[in-house]
């Protein structure tokens, strides 16, 4: 799981993070005691559907480039600056 | 003990030179009458800041709140230039907002979030920006990269959470009014631990964009305030349809304060959860709290609701895939430091969501979690066929000591439990304190919730509840 979400784990974390994972899903299962099975499930509670805007740019809410830009730890001519992803050696 | 002592002491201290008790509709009303002076609002206010430092309440204190309050008095704006304390996961523009995480320790937004655009508009500052729990993830703010906040009505006990740097702040009298957000009990479980009034819109009511995200189908921001007259001003100021938020309402926003003081006569309310054994001490406690209703002409019964334990699941499980989604954005590339500075607790629910969500899990967890929620949806439905209001405890009870959450990965979902089964659902609910502990000097908060939209019944109520008892110090200062 740590390595499906990208998160970085020392190893002397791992066995205390995989026992409290243990007792998380050891309270949630209390869910299958319920009978579900003629439910349809809720994703939102809104009640609002297929929500759009005119295809128009907000220009009160743009940023400029220097602005889009303050918070990255490297940039390059204006650009971000990202790891490699392709070509890795993933070993 | 010394240190309770020493805050009792700056309580009594600051009661001679008390504008920074003031409530908002008291100092916009001493300004307006020209009573007093916003200089000496700040001046009062700051040197309470300065006094509950050891609180550790804000975690940004902005340069620019007088000068902006001063121009906001000039302009005659609504909010008059009056301090307000806003929870760090708000974007504040040229203001560092780090929602408490290491993760963000550098991060200054370049643009105010919605509700920090339309508070300014309104004439309110950016007093500073407090503590709470790291990216709103707990009910303690104990998970904060920068430690607990201390709660202000005693400073051995935690002040709950998230929103609980706002909620001391409030408490303490370091501010005139706050804003927090809430998912599932991070507005109201605070405000209940602090002894203050803290309100939950519906889902879609305020504006979400530009508030460091947590759970998307849950996330609302609100105020937290001294009184319930004060909560709804800020309310009318944050509501509202945002083009940036696709999930708020469309429909305009009604007056709140228009039948505020109209009263509770011939409501009929449902008190839920009275049965729930872990509760039968603190609920003895409340009882004869609950006559007020009675006593102001509403018509009080226990209601049977679906059980909340079982919200505490859905509310996990929901949450988690949410937040395993929402904290993927956090690389470190455009803003903010890379995903080995996360903290404990996001670690396990990143990790938790990431496994909820995942091939072979999916449908026992989250699509299970998702049908227990219609379930809550229809109980609602049915509960409020008969009934105006339902009213039940904010929290299972008082505010636990400073390093209550260590080892406990479900500290805050036990905690929010009377607070899960309406948030999952929407529901609007507002806390107000209904009781306190001469011992401990700490409280417990009544919680009410209404219909879909109907913040102007809970508005009402609290406001009748808070007038007829005397567990809130501010409403009856003159």
């Amino acid at each position: 799981m740590a390595t499906l979400a990208d998160i970085p784990l020392r190893p002397q974390e791992e066995e205390r993070l995989a026992k409290e994972f243990a007792d998380t899903l050891a309270v949630i299962d209390n869910l299958r005691q319920l009978d579900v099975s003629q439910i349809e499930p809720t994703h939102q509670v809104t009640g609002l559907e297929n929500v759009t805007r005119e295809d128009v740019v907000n220009k009160a809410r743009m940023f400029t480039q220097e602005e889009a830009l303050a918070n990255a730890r490297q940039t390059h001519d204006g650009f971000f600056v990202v790891p490699r992803i392709i070509d890795r050696d993933e070993s | 003990m010394m240190v309770f002592l020493w805050y009792q002491e700056l309580l009594i201290e600051m009661n001679h030179k008390n504008l920074n008790s003031l409530t908002l509709v008291q100092a916009l009303k001493a300004l307006a009458d020209k009573q007093i002076s916003l200089d000496e609002i700040y001046e009062s206010v700051n040197s309470a800041i300065k006094e509950s430092q050891k609180l550790n309440i804000y975690l940004t204190l902005n340069p620019q709140a007088r000068v902006q309050a001063k121009k906001a008095y000039q302009a005659h704006l609504p909010l008059a230039g009056l301090p307000i304390a806003v929870k760090d996961n708000y974007c504040t523009k040229n203001l560092k907002t780090t929602a408490a995480s290491l993760v963000l320790d550098n991060f200054i937004p370049q643009f105010d979030a919605t509700v920090i655009y339309r508070l300014k508009k309104a004439g309110g500052v950016v007093l500073g920006k407090t503590n709470m729990d790291a990216w709103a993830h707990g009910s303690s703010t104990e998970t904060s990269d920068w430690g607990p906040t201390l709660n202000p009505r005693n400073p051995k006990y935690l002040p709950g959470g998230s929103s609980g740097g706002t909620t001391a702040a409030v408490a303490a009298n370091t501010c005139i009014a706050g804003l927090g957000t809430e998912t599932a009990g991070s507005i109201r479980q605070p405000s209940a631990w602090c002894g203050v009034v803290g309100l939950k819109p519906t889902y879609g009511r305020v504006s979400r964009s530009g508030i460091v995200a947590m759970a998307s189908s849950t996330d609302s921001p609100g105020p937290i305030t001294k009184t319930v007259e004060d909560a709804a001003l800020m309310l009318q100021q944050m509501a509202g349809h945002d083009e940036a938020d696709s999930t708020t309402n469309p429909q305009a926003v009604p007056n709140f304060g228009q039948d505020l003081k109209k009263g509770v006569k011939g409501l009929k309310i449902g008190l839920l959860y009275s049965d729930v054994p872990e509760l039968k001490k603190v609920m003895s406690l409340i009882e004869p709290e609950l006559k007020t209703f009675e006593r102001l002409g509403a018509h009080l019964e226990p209601a049977q609701a679906l059980d909340p334990h079982y919200a505490i699941g859905v509310y996990t499980i929901v949450q988690r895939a949410e937040v395993s989604s929402n904290l993927a954005r956090y690389t470190g590339i455009r803003y903010g430091q890379d995903r080995s500075h996360l903290g404990d607790e996001a670690r396990r629910r990143i990790m938790l969501g990431t496994f909820t969500l995942s091939k072979g899990y999916a449908d026992r967890y989250y699509t299970t979690a998702q049908k227990v929620r219609s379930l809550y949806r229809r109980d609602f439905a049915k509960l409020f066929s008969k009934y105006d209001l339902l009213i039940s405890l904010s929290n299972p009870g008082f505010a636990k000591k400073v390093g209550a959450t260590k080892g406990e990965a479900m500290f805050g979902e036990l905690e929010d439990m009377l607070l899960e089964p309406s948030s999952i659902v929407g529901l609007p609910g507002i806390n107000v304190p209904c009781y306190r502990d001469d011992k401990t000097n700490l409280y417990l908060g009544l919680n009410i919730m209404a219909p879909m939209w109907r913040e102007d019944l809970i508005l009402r109520s609290g406001w009748a509840f808070e007038q007829a008892t005397d567990w809130n110090q501010w409403a009856k200062a003159k």
